[in-house]
């Protein structure tokens, strides 16, 4: 029933990324540039996804614990440190070269384009060698 | 050019939006792509390898229901330059776990929750994606 329901869960947040747009790399890149042919959709995406989880996140957090699972696991850290400002400075690096973050390019591989077929191995080896790095480098 | 499209971005927020609701209710986790694929990898610290498999199977099937469903193809445009490609998904691999979350996890989920951190790196994260495609498109030409 759980593995049912997170693949479900997956496929709303694939058709959303669909039907957002937000699954072509030419629309994230033009929403990426300001100075020449911008289109502020994905900004409409953000707004959709962040009023629903704002409200949503609100309710389901009332419950004492979620369906599958005996607590919730939100995060609650708070500490501004330099691993939260490189990752996020490479990461939009990558996402302003390729027009691709996580979701989107996992979404596209059953399309098969050739560039998604080279961007999402090189994704993985990416987040291995960051939690290869991560692990040396805890105590 | 992309065609502006307001309503059906809003609308594909929305169902972002509202599966991360509905991960939060059933798994009591954030719906951060960048973690979910990367624990797929190991070393494994949990047992959530089935659910978030089962979660990714869900983002493919996505564009291949709506395409069996039209019978239309999704619009679709990626550059095939293999060593842009390749560095892209290297920087956006690397930088999303290094950095506890990506667009999903610190954009959507983060800034719903109004965590600090993700606000952070979510202003971080825009920033150097504007001023690579500015470099990209208008100092080095596109």
């Amino acid at each position: 029933m759980a593995l049912l329901a997170n693949f479900l869960i997956g496929l709303i947040f694939g058709l959303g990324l669909v039907v957002s747009g937000m699954s072509n790399p030419a629309k994230v890149l033009n929403f990426l540039d300001l100075a020449g042919s911008w289109d502020p959709s994905l900004a409409f995406v953000m707004g959709g996804a962040v009023l629903v989880a704002f409200f949503g996140y609100r309710i389901v957090l009332k419950r004492k614990a979620p369906i599958f699972d005996t607590v919730f696991h939100v995060p609650t850290r708070t500490d501004i440190d330099t691993r939260l400002i490189v990752g996020p400075a490479l990461f939009g690096m990558g996402w302003g070269l390729g027009g691709f973050c996580p979701g989107p390019a996992l979404t596209a591989i059953g399309l098969a384009a050739p560039g998604t077929l080279m961007f999402v191995p090189a994704m993985f080896a990416g987040m291995w060698m960051a939690r290869l790095l991560a692990t040396q480098r805890a105590p | 050019m992309t065609e502006f499209t307001p309503v059906a971005s809003f609308l594909g927020g929305v169902m972002i939006g509202l599966a991360a609701v509905l991960l939060m209710l059933a798994q009591g986790r954030i719906a951060g792509i960048s973690t979910i694929a990367g624990r797929l990898l190991p070393p494994y610290s949990d047992s959530g390898f089935g659910a978030r498999l089962a979660f990714v199977l869900g983002l493919i099937a996505a564009p291949l229901l709506i395409m069996a469903v039209t019978g239309a193809a999704i619009e679709q445009t990626v550059s095939s330059n293999a060593l842009l490609m390749i560095v892209a998904g290297l920087l956006v691999g690397f930088g999303s776990v290094w950095g506890n979350g990506c667009t999903s996890g610190h954009g959507v989920c983060g800034l719903s929750r109004l965590s600090v951190r993700s606000f952070v790196a979510t202003l971080v994260f825009m920033a150097t994606g504007f001023i690579t495609v500015f470099l990209v498109r208008h100092v080095f030409g596109g």
